[in-house]
């Protein structure tokens, strides 16, 4: 087993600014959406930063990453353009889709940011297709795929791990249990109740459960993973156990949670914890902290900006991209 | 001309694909070492090894997932999903993923794979094995639906699907596999939203695509005995719709009745003749008919299945119902 290499300052201050921009993002996509710029649906990623950002950086340029619905702090971890992204809430042409696919739906070729997926569970066996043309050509790339706790129930998701499974697939299995499938408590719709990573056992992939509020502990899970799965050994199935801050969607009141749990959770902030455990390790200080805010703070309003003052679509070019 | 089967056509098609391109693979349930469920693949996995003829667990939305994923990624998957009964297991990777991956990603990612399945009746496999979903696959933009009814067609349609670039639907009629006909040595390909004209005539235009061909030709021959010339054409492909060759034939026979095996409420039929009458309404001389199967889940037993599928006697007692011919 590898030992995860110790961490320099510029990486931490980097991780540190991008779960920052995640989540000033998010609040911002959230403000638009209440102004009326953003339409249809809109899930917030705020309070689940560390799992992506714990992640996806740990990734190769030639690597995947397959998403959910829940797409843009994936998204933005994997370097997509803020501009391009936010352009994508607001439906504009110089969106990441080009305002054909919304929230839900960013996706991103060159940086192989292979989309969000709208449909529960449908972007599982993508991501073993994808694994497994990367088999076939005998690369060395992995495929990172994540869902959420709702996705375990599908029938696509039993049906994934085990092909995966029988093939031994280059796939991360990646699921982000923030333990409601929209308002649905994973203790009422789950036989296994929390542990959602036993389900993975059946299938003979190993499977771990970390905090998905530490940023660390991912990244070390994530390290390990990776070298297994880059090794030709088969898929690892993770479980990250997490936290919503906002409902659902935009349109949830989260009338279903107890607001002493959500505080509870929020006190394990994990933007919060990665910065008081940097500051004790002298990794980060209040004026790095400062300047980070500033910088992102900058790079938000122009990406607002930029959606804003993007021309929409053309009506013309409504049956651009249906057949090629 | 050589003669082969349906089943010849395409298994040297795939055979083609599979020769000529590295990224082309074939995916399905008990296609390798059982040699597929109508023996079209018979020999490929010794050929071609488990690498590029992959037999895979009953689970058909991962097959036909991987194969978006794979396509996605650069790969040029042929899936083969048993019957088009069990396409409704994978319908949410056919429909909302396959069908969609070009559009929603700004055309950054395409999905070439075509999903080879079997569909029809009149094999007596029961309500469950017996259906006709190309229709409703038609109805999807993104898809392109190929129904070859010769063995002409099935190779020339089973090239143009494997070089082009979008996920296709290619339906085989589950009782056409042993139909035979001459396939020209010389390379050729039969292009999507192509009708072709099977009989010509003057009195009565018949539109039908896979079986329900041979049934529209019977009709012919015996409306022929009584006079009446009738022109057919098979559609060959539903999405691409080739309206301007049914339109033309109308134009000359004034007159159009569509066949299709399926129910027909909601049935590709319907769309059909609805383009019929809104481009040549001036030309008929009567309602655009249409034959299509009984309203019924198909039942088991031999005289009810038979019944439940177009005749070429319904055919027939149609038109001259309509028409007064």
């Amino acid at each position: 087993m590898k030992v995860a290499p110790k961490l320099e300052k510029t990486l931490v201050q980097d991780l540190y600014r991008q779960m920052v921009l995640i989540r000033r993002f998010e609040e911002e996509s959230g403000r638009l959406y209440m102004q009326g710029r953003i339409h249809g649906f809109l899930h917030l990623y705020i309070g689940e930063e560390a799992i992506a950002v714990g992640s996806i950086p740990i990734l190769g340029p030639d690597d995947y990453v397959v998403s959910h619905y829940r797409d843009h702090g994936h998204a933005l971890a994997r370097g997509l353009d803020p501009k391009a992204a936010m352009a994508e809430l607001l439906g504009k042409a110089t969106g990441c889709s080009g305002g054909r696919g919304g929230s839900m739906h960013l996706f991103d070729l060159k940086r192989g940011f292979m989309g969000g997926y709208a449909i529960v569970g449908g972007q599982m066996p993508i991501a073993v297709g994808l694994a497994l043309g990367i088999k076939m050509r005998r690369e060395r790339r992995v495929v990172l795929c994540f869902f959420g706790d709702g996705a375990a129930n599908e029938g696509e998701f039993h049906e994934s791990l085990n092909l995966a499974s029988i093939w031994k697939l280059p796939v991360i299995f990646f699921l982000e249990n923030n333990l409601y499938g929209m308002g649905s408590h994973v203790d009422k719709t789950h036989a296994t109740g929390r542990d959602l990573y036993l389900a993975a056992e059946p299938y003979q992939i190993p499977a771990v459960q970390v905090d998905g509020m530490d940023l660390l502990a991912v990244r070390e899970t994530v390290l390990h993973a990776i070298d297994r799965v880059r090794s030709d050994a088969g898929p690892v199935f993770i479980e990250a156990m997490a936290y919503r801050f906002r409902g659902h969607s935009m349109a949830d009141p989260s009338a279903y949670r107890d607001s002493a749990e959500v505080e509870l959770w929020k006190k394990r902030d994990p933007i919060e914890t990665f910065r008081v455990r940097m500051f004790t390790d002298g990794l980060l200080g209040p004026a790095d902290v400062a300047r980070i805010e500033k910088e992102v703070e900058a790079a938000v309003a122009e990406a607002a900006k930029f959606a804003e003052e993007s021309p929409e679509p053309t009506p013309e070019s409504i049956h651009d991209h249906v057949y090629g | 001309m050589p003669e082969m089967s349906i089943r010849e056509a395409v298994s040297l098609g795939l055979r083609e694909a599979l020769d000529a391109d590295e990224r082309v693979f074939l995916m399905g349930e008990d296609i390798g070492s059982y040699g597929g469920a109508y023996a079209v693949t018979k020999g490929f996995l010794e050929k071609y090894g488990p690498d590029r003829v992959r037999d895979v667990p009953i689970a058909e939305a991962v097959i036909v997932g991987a194969g978006v994923g794979a396509a996605m990624g650069g790969m040029k998957p042929v899936v083969e999903v048993m019957t088009i009964n069990f396409t409704l297991l994978a319908m949410d990777q056919i429909v909302n993923h396959a069908a969609k991956m070009r559009y929603m990603s700004n055309g950054q990612f395409e999905v070439p794979m075509v999903i080879r399945t079997v569909t029809g009746g009149g094999g007596q496999l029961g309500a469950t094995h017996s259906q006709n979903f190309e229709g409703w696959y038609a109805s999807v933009p993104g898809l392109k639906v190929a129904v070859p009814s010769t063995p002409y067609d099935a190779l020339g349609l089973l090239r143009t699907a494997i070089a082009d670039r979008n996920p296709t639907i290619f339906a085989e009629h589950a009782l056409l596999y042993g139909v035979k006909g001459e396939v020209p040595k010389e390379r050729y390909e039969v292009p999507f939203g192509k009708a072709e004209v099977r009989r010509q005539g003057k009195d009565v235009t018949i539109v039908a695509y896979l079986r329900m061909v041979s049934v529209a030709m019977k009709a012919a021959e015996a409306l022929a005995a009584k006079g009446v010339q009738v022109e057919v054409v098979d559609l060959r492909s539903l999405r691409p719709l080739d309206v301007a060759t049914v339109v033309e034939s109308v134009k000359k026979t004034s007159r159009a009745v569509v066949v299709e095996e399926n129910w027909r409420t909601g049935g590709f039929a319907a769309e059909v003749a609805s383009a019929v009458q809104e481009q040549a309404f001036d030309h008929l001389d009567g309602p655009v008919g249409r034959v299509g199967g009984l309203e019924v889940p198909m039942p088991y037993n031999r005289s009810l299945e038979a019944a439940a599928i177009p005749t070429p006697d319904r055919v027939v007692e149609t038109i001259e119902r309509l028409y007064g011919l």
